[in-house]
């Protein structure tokens, strides 16, 4: 294999098994912040267990993210120097600027989060949960933004010739908000909120079905279904939006989701099939015709840009992208699907007992962790052959000393690593979960405790 | 922002300096408790040395990755040499940095003897592994590399280990030992505080053998580390400080001072940082080929206007960050009480 395959799996196999852990940091950060803020509210004792007993569950998902997404960073400089050099004046402000405002405040307060429930009051409490919770997202934009900005480069010029070229910032806000960077960033977001509802709807409905903790997962069961319907359909809101983007910024990207060949035909919009990319056509499809072309253009009757208007070399694969990008959205219907027919039964007041539904609930857990790996290919993979968007090629991003049999050694250690690391995560989290929430809050903060001696 | 008359490569130089040395002072204790982990023997004691660093490890961790930030984004021509030229010792790095989290994290997750036992081998060896590879690579900037005129290079594990590296490795273990060890006596109390201010004393005369061969190697075989000093003899207080600093270690323990003893230590830890740095500039990476191919703070960096969106983006920043950071550690001050939240 090719130095520059070896290195596109390393990198992909790093960044999809990092990737499984940030949504959950983010989706649970914004329920725990849920839970905690109708405790200080209500002063129900119910919300105050169920924070802490996700708490224990987001701990482990961020240490695990943390773990691995140190190896991200350092990851662009060992396998992709030509690149780093390249794009370093652009892209490095980016990750100053998450450095200093998101991973500063997330781990601080983490630290309260975890360790301070004796130490502080639950007012101080709650602030340091929403910090924790800002700094996840913060996170999130300025690595999106930093991405968007290969997808579509604004705010640049070119600066030297050959291999001493590189981009250098010209509009740090142009760069900042790029085409693609504030509904991408959206759209990253919602699914991030989407992987936490899920975790916390699986967990409960299992307690739910073993007769355990009922009270608890109830109450768990309600937060996450309201998060769950309105994320899914902020999803499908801020998804539509990135695909007309992607129609005008990156057409051979669009193109390539739906195995669109021909510019001069209006395009449909398949909902399954697999692209014979010898032929360049789709087979055993079905599709709703010139539904792409009202997408994209508002009305049925312009057409779609297509793969042929492009040369071959400038073409990304297509079948990959076609299915991760079917997938993705097929998964995004069914959580809208799912959200609403909660609705239905929480409103028939059988949420808690329908069998059935509370099965679904349970395996719910993996929907967005998939749309949510699909959606990255479909959008990385759909960016090739260029690292840069028109700029830079993959194959020019390289490291030039880096061998490959170097590549391979690596690979094959973070492979080990990950398992292993990934069947203890599982089974940490069988655990706390089979373990469940502490009955009681049996032991009261240090604040609650100085506050009954005053009272008696 | 406009920063007219500052020569922001050096500013950046600095800032680098200092978030690297603020990754050595706090991280440094974290691994110094590591690497000292498994001289601890009953399983609360070992726990109390996992939750003294507790609530602050990870935070600590971030300064190595916003210095790593920081470096791609103003120094790029560095970052993509170094780390690439390095491949294989940051792969090793980056794995023994990945136990250390998790081992943290899982270690008093099961009751089992036999679990505890592999997480607290992999938390100390993963701990004293990176400090010693931290020197290494450190040393190897010291001695020079092997850069050319295409600004990549590759250096095999073998050369990277030779004697003068692993010299640098070695000190950098003893002092984040010593580091560490003071940071616990500060964190325990009675019996456990006793015995470990014993080891203290261990741990200073230990480093004190590797700082005083370490600068004998220095002066005898880089001797243009020393350049700087012979031009700029003032640079010579930063080296008298370190050792005052150093000396009054065992001063403070005796009496009973822990905290002015870890001040003193994080003191030593910055001058050393700064002799290093006086030593290296205005060079990243010095090419042992030709002087020409030095990777400089100038021919390095990132343009004008990047450095000065970066250091406008440190200016808003640095002041929350010192505000969070000093507030955690106030909070989690004074000894460590195991409890149902602990590790």
């Amino acid at each position: 294999m090719s130095i520059e395959i070896l290195a596109r799996i390393q990198f992909a196999f790093t960044i999809a098994f990092h990737y499984i852990y940030p949504p959950l940091s983010i989706g649970l950060g914004i329920i725990l912040v849920l839970m905690e803020g109708m405790f200080l509210a209500t002063k129900n004792v119910m919300y105050e267990r169920m924070a802490k007993f996700w708490v224990k569950i987001f701990a482990l998902t961020f240490a695990m993210g943390v773990a691995t997404g140190i190896v991200m960073e350092f990851e662009f400089g060992t396998n992709w120097a030509t690149y780093s050099r390249y794009v370093g004046d652009v892209f490095g402000s980016a990750l100053a600027a998450e450095g200093i405002f998101a991973f500063f405040l997330e781990s601080g307060f983490l630290a309260i989060l975890v360790f301070g429930w004796n130490r502080v009051s639950p007012k101080v409490h709650f602030f340091a949960t929403c910090m924790v919770s800002l700094g996840s997202m913060l996170s999130a934009v300025w690595i999106v933004v930093a991405n968007s900005w290969m997808q579509t480069p604004a705010g640049y010029h070119i600066v030297g010739e050959g291999m001493n070229a590189r981009a250098e910032i010209v509009d740090f806000w142009a760069m900042v908000f790029n085409p693609s960077s504030v509904h991408r960033l959206l759209h990253v977001i919602s699914a991030a909120w989407l992987a936490g509802a899920t975790v916390v709807l699986s967990v409960s409905a299992y307690y739910l079905l073993k007769n355990r903790h009922q009270e608890f997962a109830k109450s768990s069961l309600k937060i996450a279904v309201v998060l769950l319907t309105i994320a899914s359909l902020f999803q499908l809101a801020t998804g539509e939006r990135s695909a007309v983007g992607v129609s005008k910024n990156q057409p051979a990207k669009l193109a390539a989701f739906e195995a669109h060949y021909d510019s001069s035909s209006i395009a449909p919009f398949y909902l399954f099939g697999w692209v014979n990319e010898k032929e360049e056509r789709v087979q055993f499809g079905i599709a709703v015709p010139k539904m792409l072309s009202f997408l994209v253009h508002g009305n049925f009757t312009t057409p779609v840009t297509g793969l042929g208007a492009f040369k071959k070399e400038d073409r990304p694969p297509v079948n990959i992208i076609f299915q991760t990008y079917h997938i993705m959205v097929g998964i995004g219907i069914i959580l809208i699907i799912i959200g609403f027919a909660s609705l239905y039964l929480w409103w028939k007041g059988t949420l808690f007992t329908n069998k059935l539904m509370l099965k679904v609930f349970v395996a719910s857990v993996l929907l967005p962790q998939i749309a949510n790996q699909a959606g990255w290919f479909s959008a990385e993979v759909g960016r090739q052959p260029w690292i840069v968007y028109n700029m830079l090629r993959t194959s020019e991003g390289l490291s030039q000393t880096v061998k490959a049999e170097q590549i391979v050694f690596s690979l094959i250690l973070f492979t080990v690593i990950y398992l292993l690391l990934f069947a203890l995560f599982i089974f940490l989290l069988d655990q706390k979960i089979k373990h469940g929430p502490e009955e009681s809050t049996e032991i009261p903060s240090e604040y609650e405790h100085q506050k009954q001696i005053f009272a008696s | 922002m406009d920063f007219v008359g500052l020569d922001l490569n050096l500013t950046w130089f600095i800032l680098i300096g200092i978030l690297l040395t603020g990754y050595a002072i706090l991280d440094g204790f974290d691994l110094g408790v590591g690497a000292l982990h498994l001289f601890t023997s009953t399983d609360s004691e070992r726990r109390i040395m996992i939750n003294s660093i507790g609530p602050v490890w990870d935070g600590n961790e971030v300064w190595l990755v916003t210095g790593g930030g920081a470096l791609f984004a103003a120094f790029p021509a560095v970052y993509a040499s170094v780390f690439s030229g390095f491949y294989t010792a940051f792969m090793l790095l980056l794995a023994v940095l990945i136990f250390r989290a998790v081992a943290i994290e899982f270690r008093s997750k099961q009751p089992m003897k036999w679990w505890r036992q592999m997480w607290d081998v992999a938390f100390s060896l993963s701990s004293i592994l990176i400090s010693f590879l931290m020197g290494v690579a450190l040393g190897n900037m010291v001695v020079g590399i092997p850069i050319g005129s295409s600004k990549e290079f590759s250096i095999s594990i073998a050369e990277l280990l030779n004697p003068y590296a692993v010299l640098v490795g070695v000190t950098t273990v003893a002092l984040f030992m010593m580091h560490g060890s003071i940071y616990v006596v500060m964190k325990t109390e009675g019996d456990m505080q006793n015995k470990i201010r014993g080891w203290v004393n261990n741990s200073i005369i230990f480093f004190a053998i590797c700082y005083v061969t370490t600068t004998m190697a220095t002066l005898l075989y880089v001797p243009h580390m020393s350049e700087p000093f012979k031009q700029h003899p003032m640079f010579f207080i930063v080296a008298l400080v370190g050792m005052l600093a150093i000396a009054n270690i065992p001063r403070e323990i005796h009496h009973g001072r822990e905290f002015f003893a870890f001040l003193s230590s994080c003191a030593s830890i910055f001058s050393l940082m700064a002799l290093f740095a006086i030593g290296i500039f205005p060079n990243f990476v010095m090419s042992n080929i030709s002087p020409e191919f030095n990777l400089t703070i100038y021919n390095a960096a990132s343009s004008q206007k990047t450095l000065a969106i970066m250091l406008t983006i440190a200016i808003i920043g640095i002041p929350f960050v010192l505000a969070y950071t000093i507030s955690i550690y106030w909070i989690f001050r004074g000894k460590v009480r195991l409890d149902s939240m602990s590790y």
